[in-house]
């Protein structure tokens, strides 16, 4: 493989070489590799979970270029595994926060700041910036974009993404080697795959997968090693197994086979079947809604309502208001304890399951059947802020 | 023939929660689909309406993806271990 970085005409001062002495005195680093380290610039999008080790452990080892991205604020239930956020930074911008810890770790680094969403418009430009790129994002359509603009512009995408205690890590879109359509042409439609925020994740996951990303970084930088590469590493932190799976360049692949159909970004949400804001109000509109205070002044009134709760048990444990616990996924099953003839009103933690619940219902002669608006979190907010919010 | 199937977490709650499940067949596609009788719920997660493996699914025998050996006519041998492995996007 063609070396990927030239550190030839780089200089480090005496700090920076007791700095990295450790690494000087290792044949697979020397001066040599500190230098390409030096020189390189990588390209941290999200500074989230898999991000902050990512981009901590990168500064650390002395990459001289960091650019991150990210438009997101630091939110409280973060601090869980984001750790290059602390709970004094809730509120701040998610780059200020990282800018200032990552200097603090190596003053030697620059950092290139891109505070805002990557989308189709700007993927390019900002890419054509950097040498390697680290995914570090949550979505399927950024993470489609990523991989679709390190194939157009020819730059390595070090891959990681997480659910709960499970990972994969791969490096795609090197020239050999397959990219993220070669082994995921499509992505699932919305709804069929949870998010973190709705699957929750183990925090030390992404410090496991975030660690991943920045060796195999370090490693293209440095040409050292047997790079992630046409493999994909799936790790179980539940029963602390790691496995390897061969994956293959796909010669029909849409934009990294012979003959690619995709040939300049595209509009991602649209290919991740994430629909507009109008076709979110004709879903809603269906589903009938009470907001929180019609309903506190209804159940004070002493009035006939059924309260029924579709979130999960252990759910329920944190915070309740005293609902009827059905989970979604039960409903279809336990639907003969809900009498058709009274109000029912559902809620969940903020809304999406239990307008599912409410379709379901009133489509199964459930006729007076209403989403909670905002759900549990609309309550603790608006009705009684002494219900903890998670 | 009893072949072992690892669930990834993200399947698990439409599979009665296990991580794996022991089924049977000479290829694999008769040990998926032997999986979807054991675990209806699993139907619409692992194939599409025309009955197709959907492509934000991957299936691999030990560590080879089945679409580079002979998809579902793969020959399946006792104890060999299939994997499903869907794409996850979580990062944050």
């Amino acid at each position: 493989m063609a070396e990927l970085i030239d550190g030839s005409q780089i200089k480090l001062s005496n700090e920076e070489i007791l700095r990295y002495s450790r690494h000087l005195i290792m044949p697979e680093v020397t001066l040599e590799g500190q230098k390409k380290l030096k020189a390189a610039r990588v390209l941290c999008v999200g500074t989230g979970g898999l991000g902050s080790p990512l981009a901590l452990y990168l500064a650390a080892a002395g990459v001289g270029t960091l650019g991150l991205v990210d438009f997101d604020v630091v939110d409280y239930t973060n601090l869980q595994r984001q750790i290059l956020h602390h709970t004094a930074d809730v509120g701040r911008l998610k780059l200020d926060s990282a800018i200032d810890k990552l200097t603090a770790i190596n003053p030697f680094v620059e950092i290139k700041r891109f505070d805002k969403y990557l989308n189709s418009q700007n993927a390019l430009e900002i890419f054509s910036g950097f040498d390697v790129i680290a995914d570090g994002t949550d979505n399927f359509a950024t993470r489609y974009l990523v991989n679709d603009a390190c194939v157009l512009s020819g730059k390595p995408n070090v891959y990681a993404s997480i659910f709960r205690f499970e990972g994969q890590a791969s490096i795609f879109a090197t020239e050999a080697g397959p990219c993220y359509r070669c082994l995921y042409p499509e992505p699932p439609p919305p709804g069929l795959v949870p998010s973190c925020a709705e699957g929750g994740v183990l925090g030390v996951l992404p410090g496991l997968l975030g660690v991943i990303q920045a060796t195999e970084v370090i490693k293209l930088i440095l040409g050292a090693g047997e790079p992630l590469i046409g493999r994909l590493v799936l790790v179980d932190a539940l029963a602390m197994r790691f496995r390897e799976l061969r994956i293959r360049k796909n010669p029909e692949c849409p934009v990294c086979g012979t003959n690619p159909t995709v040939k300049e970004l595209i509009d991602y949400n649209q290919f991740c079947g994430i629909r507009g804001e109008e076709a979110e109000a004709s879903t809603s509109a269906r589903i009938p809604e009470i907001q929180p205070e019609e309903l506190k002044r209804r159940l004070d009134a002493k009035e006939d309502i059924f309260v029924l709760d579709v979130r999960e048990p252990h759910e329920y444990q944190i915070v309740n208001i005293n609902g009827h616990l059905i989970p979604l996924g039960d409903l279809p099953t336990r639907v003969h304890e809900l009498d058709s003839s009274r109000e029912i009103v559902v809620h969940c933690k903020s809304g999406a399951r239990s307008a599912k619940a409410v379709d379901f219902l009133r489509k199964s002669g459930f006729k007076r059947a209403t989403n909670l608006t905002g759900g549990i979190l609309a309550w603790a907010e608006r009705i009684d802020p002494s219900l903890p919010k998670y | 023939m009893s072949i072992k199937v690892l669930i990834p977490t993200p399947l698990r709650p439409y599979a009665g929660k296990q991580s794996t499940i022991e089924v049977s067949g000479q290829t694999v596609g008769e040990a998926l689909n032997d999986l979807v009788v054991k675990q209806p719920d699993l139907h619409k997660h692992l194939f599409s309406e025309d009955g197709k493996l959907r492509s934000f699914v991957n299936v691999y025998l030990k560590d080879e993806d089945i679409r580079y050996l002979s998809k579902n006519a793969t020959v399946v041998k006792e104890s060999d271990t299939i994997t499903i492995v869907p794409s996850v996007a979580g990062g944050r």
